[in-house]
């Protein structure tokens, strides 16, 4: 059964890898929201000191949000997808494994080149690991809940934009507690509460969103 | 297909034994329930709208402290309790649809999303216009405005999913998991709401310490909240008629409907 799991993988993360530019432009797209800040507020260093955990977060997520078409909507096209669908091998294992390729090449990127963009914010430097491991711990979350949504709107038009309406909301919560574990460190009152309450979000949506992606996935391809 | 069409029919001359109430979750049955059932609605909405604004304006008292501004809650928290109760209501229709495979149950979920999305808004609307007043601004990052509003995006994005999928039953089911999604997300959605406004400033204004609210005023409430039931379930019930009628206009007994409708007109 692992098997299934490790040659998704493996098959996954080979084509990304195979269009490294997909997975650069991600990157590119994260860190020009970013930078395009200071010009929108100022570059007055406490303000954007101030800003920076929310700054770093909500870019993480839009990156998140728009390379997450990329998920299934290739295989869906060329028939891949069906196929697997139609194997017998659990469904709720291969999409786990699509999801975790998904965040390998999307998700950590992110998570490396965030704290070096922090310090083009002034973020303190105490805060940049916790700013890292809330990152580690957020985006699989966002790149399981995306997944769903990904699924329920495959082949549909105007998808991108439905499944920004659909996500968004969902992804609330991660950025409260994202942001607010960078923020409670820098102010010094300590991460710790906000990054058990994302290990617990992301222990609950590794359990749940794989089903329910692969229900959607069975609805969107039927 | 013919198979399928002659399944169903046969599936629907089957006479239920002994009254069961499980008949109306055909289509066929359910459609005409409808049509009786709308008009008590409205009508029971009509007349307790009359009472509870006749309770709300002339019965109930002045508020010590708000003075008459607090009078934007015989609308304003009904319409939050609906809005929040309709989406719980949906995502059950549409637990239904999915684990039982009833068509029905998918095109409630659907009726009721727009009425939802509708008691939401008025409940931000009426809430921004009190909240000027009282609080000196129109909206604040208070928990429960935010939370509604997320609920509000959550309304529309079941809306908008299910509207841009063509295929019925695609859209049935896909609509079906986002709204499931969804209510496993709202309590989180509101907790973690509440802990990110108590976690970054001290709650500046409260809205659980309530006064003691005199009998009057809670009868206003209750009456305008009944009003507010009734007049979704005639709402819904008269928005589930066309829908049955265009997913089922292949089926004979749309057919005979139309044709005695087309006649009395």
């Amino acid at each position: 059964m692992l098997s299934t799991f490790f040659a998704v993988l493996r098959r996954d993360l080979l084509l990304a890898w195979r269009s490294r530019s997909d997975v650069l432009v991600t990157l590119a797209f994260f860190v020009i929201v970013v930078c395009l800040f200071p010009f929108g507020v100022g570059a007055e260093p406490n303000q954007l000191r101030a800003i920076a955990p929310g700054v770093l977060w909500v870019a993480a997520l839009l990156a998140c949000l728009l390379s997450l078409h990329r998920l299934f909507a290739q295989d869906y096209a060329d028939g891949t997808l069906e196929q697997l669908l139609l194997s017998s091998e659990p469904a709720v294992l291969w999409v786990l494994a699509k999801v975790l390729a998904f965040w390998l090449t999307t998700g950590l990127p992110v998570v490396a080149v965030a704290p070096g963009l922090a310090l083009l914010l002034d973020l303190e430097q105490g805060a940049l690991p916790v700013l890292a491991l809330s990152l580690a711990l957020g985006t699989p979350i966002l790149a399981l809940l995306g997944a769903v949504g990904a699924a329920l709107t495959l082949g549909l038009r105007g998808g991108g934009m439905l499944l920004a309406l659909l996500i968004l909301p969902l992804f609330v919560p991660v950025l409260i507690f994202g942001a607010g574990a960078v923020e409670a460190e820098a102010s010094g009152t300590g991460a710790l509460a906000h990054l058990l309450l994302l290990g617990g979000g992301l222990a609950g949506a590794l359990a749940l969103a794989p089903l329910a992606c692969a229900a959607a996935l069975r609805i969107s391809t039927d | 297909m013919a198979d399928g069409l002659n399944l169903e029919k046969n599936h629907m001359n089957v006479k239920p034994r002994g009254p069961s109430l499980f008949r109306f979750a055909a289509p066929q049955m359910f459609y005409p329930l409808a049509g009786r059932l709308a008009p008590w609605f409205a009508a029971a909405a009509l007349v307790l709208t009359a009472i509870g604004m006749w309770l709300s304006f002339f019965v109930a008292p002045t508020d010590a402290t708000q003075g008459e501004v607090y009078r934007v809650i015989f609308i304003h928290v009904p319409a939050a309790w609906m809005s929040m109760f309709i989406y719980l209501v949906m995502a059950f229709w549409a637990a239904v649809g999915l684990v039982m495979n009833t068509r029905l149950s998918f095109v409630m979920s659907q009726a009721l999303a727009p009425t939802g999305a509708m008691f939401c808004f008025v409940a931000l609307w009426t809430g921004a216009l009190w909240g000027k007043p009282t609080w000196g601004a129109y909206w604040v990052w208070d928990a429960r405005l935010t939370s509604q509003l997320l609920l509000l995006f959550l309304y529309f994005g079941f809306i908008a999913l299910t509207r841009a999928i063509e295929d019925p039953r695609r859209a049935d089911r896909a609509g079906a998991i986002i709204a499931l999604v969804g209510a496993v997300n709202v309590p989180i959605i509101y907790f973690s709401v509440k802990w990110w406004n108590t976690l970054h400033q001290g709650a500046s204004v409260s809205l659980t310490k309530a006064p003691s609210m005199a009998a009057t005023m809670l009868a206003g409430m209750l009456v305008m909240a009944f009003a507010a039931w009734a007049y979704t379930l005639a709402v819904t019930l008269w928005r589930v008629r066309p829908m049955i009628l265009e997913r089922e206009r292949h089926t004979e007994w749309v057919g005979e409907v139309l044709d005695r409708e087309r006649g009395r007109g």
